[in-house]
C-alpha cells in the first residue's frame, strides 16, 4: 500500500515527461494516488500527448493561473473527475529569459518582472484559494522554489519572483493552518528540465552543483525531487508547514 | 519499419496537425524554423507526437540538430525499432 492510497491530487504545470510535475504525478500515481494534471495556452496540447506515458492518463485540465474564470471554475472541473482533494502541486514559473534572465538584472523591465511574480509567485496563493472549496483538513500544498536566500548567474528576476513565492509559503501556511492545511516547498538542485534550459546560463551551476553537493547530484534524475513532494503531500509530515525542504543533494549546506 | 518517405509523410500530417501548414509543403529540403515557421514549443510537441507515432525516442539534445524536415527524418529512420 502505497503513502498516498486514496488521495486525489492536482498537479498544475506538467508539460513534458522531463517535467518535476510529471516525475511527481508518476510516484503520486505509484503511491496509490488518483493524479489530476493542468497545463496551459498551446503547452496544453503536449500536455495532453504526454499524459498517456503516466502509469495511468490522467484528467488534463485547462488552467491558466492568471486568468481569473479559470480559476474560479477550477473546483468545477476538477468535480467532474473526483469529489475533492487531498493535495495540490504548484509546479508553476515563468519569466521571460530574453528580458529579465540572463545577466540583465539592472534593467529589467517591470511589466516582465510583474508577470513573473503573478505566475511564479501570486500563482501560489490563488491557486491554493480556488482549491479551497475542495479541500479537507489534513490537505496539503507543495510548491517548486529554487533556493531563493542567495543571488545566481543567469537567474536574475526568476530568483526575485522564487523569493516572493517563498514569502508566499510562509503567509499560506499561517492562514491555512487554523484549516488543518499544510503548505510547504520543495527546493530541488539543478535539473535538466524544459523550464531549466529557458534559463540563460543555467550550464554554469550545473557543474559546480556535481562538485559540491556530499550525496552527488544528477541533474537528469528528477527521482528524488518527486519522492520528497509525494513525502510532503502524504500524512508523514503531519506538523510541517511554512517549510522549504532542500532536495539538493545537500548543496545548501556547503560552503565551498 | 516505415520507408523515407513514409516516414516523412507521417511527419507532415503532424507538422500539418501542430502547427497548420499544409502537409505537402513539408518536403526534406525545408527547415522548421526558417521555411515552415515551427516555433520552439511546436516543435516540441511535434517531437513528443513523432515519438508516438514512429516509436522513438528523440533526446532534447538531438532536437537542436534536427533542423529540416530531412534531419529528423534520417533521425527517425535511424533508430526506428529494428
Amino acid at each position: 500500500m502505497g503513502i498516498l492510497e486514496g488521495k486525489r491530487i492536482l498537479v498544475a504545470g506538467v508539460t513534458l515527461d522531463t517535467s518535476i510535475g510529471f516525475a511527481t504525478a508518476r510516484v503520486a500515481q505509484e503511491e496509490g494516488a488518483t493524479v489530476l494534471i493542468s497545463n496551459f495556452g498551446r503547452a496544453l496540447n503536449i500536455t495532453k500527448r504526454i499524459a498517456s506515458r503516466l502509469p495511468q492518463t490522467p484528467p488534463v485540465l485547462e488552467l491558466d493561473v492568471t486568468d481569473d474564470e479559470h480559476l474560479a471554475g477550477l473546483a468545477d472541473q476538477v468535480k467532474e473527475h473526483v469529489d475533492g482533494l487531498d493535495g495540490v502541486v504548484h509546479s508553476i514559473a515563468y519569466g521571460n529569459p530574453k528580458t529579465i534572465l540572463g545577466g540583465k538584472f539592472l534593467e529589467g523591465p517591470w511589466p516582465d518582472v510583474a508577470q513573473a511574480v503573478q505566475v511564479s509567485a501570486y500563482s501560489l496563493a490563488s491557486l491554493t484559494n480556488a482549491c479551497m472549496p475542495l479541500m479537507q483538513p489534513g490537505g496539503s500544498i507543495v510548491g517548486m522554489t529554487f533556493d531563493a536566500s542567495v543571488a545566481w548567474p543567469g537567474y536574475d528576476w526568476m530568483g526575485f519572483a522564487k523569493g516572493a513565492l517563498e514569502s508566499c509559503n510562509r503567509y499560506l501556511a499561517r492562514d491555512l493552518g487554523p484549516r488543518g492545511i499544510r503548505c510547504n516547498l520543495v527546493s530541488a538542485g539543478a535539473l535538466n528540465t524544459l523550464a531549466a534550459k529557458a534559463i540563460p546560463g543555467f550550464e554554469m551551476f550545473e557543474e559546480e552543483w556535481l562538485k559540491r553537493a556530499p550525496l552527488g547530484w544528477d541533474l537528469d534524475d528528477l527521482e528524488p525531487t518527486a519522492r520528497s513532494v509525494v513525502g510532503l503531500l502524504s500524512d508523514f509530515f503531519p506538523k510541517t508547514t511554512g517549510e522549504i525542504v532542500h532536495v539538493d543533494g545537500g548543496y545548501h549546506a556547503m560552503g565551498a | 519499419m516505415a520507408s523515407t518517405e513514409e516516414i516523412r509523410s507521417g511527419l507532415a500530417d503532424i507538422v500539418n496537425e501542430v502547427a497548420g501548414i499544409p502537409a505537402d509543403e513539408v518536403q526534406l529540403d525545408k527547415s522548421f524554423i526558417d521555411d515552415l515557421d515551427v516555433d520552439s514549443l511546436s516543435m516540441v510537441e511535434v517531437v513528443v507526437a513523432a515519438e508516438e507515432t514512429f516509436g522513438v525516442k528523440i533526446p532534447d539534445d538531438e532536437v537542436k540538430n534536427l533542423k529540416t524536415v530531412g534531419d529528423a527524418v534520417a533521425f527517425i529512420e535511424s533508430n526506428q525499432a529494428a
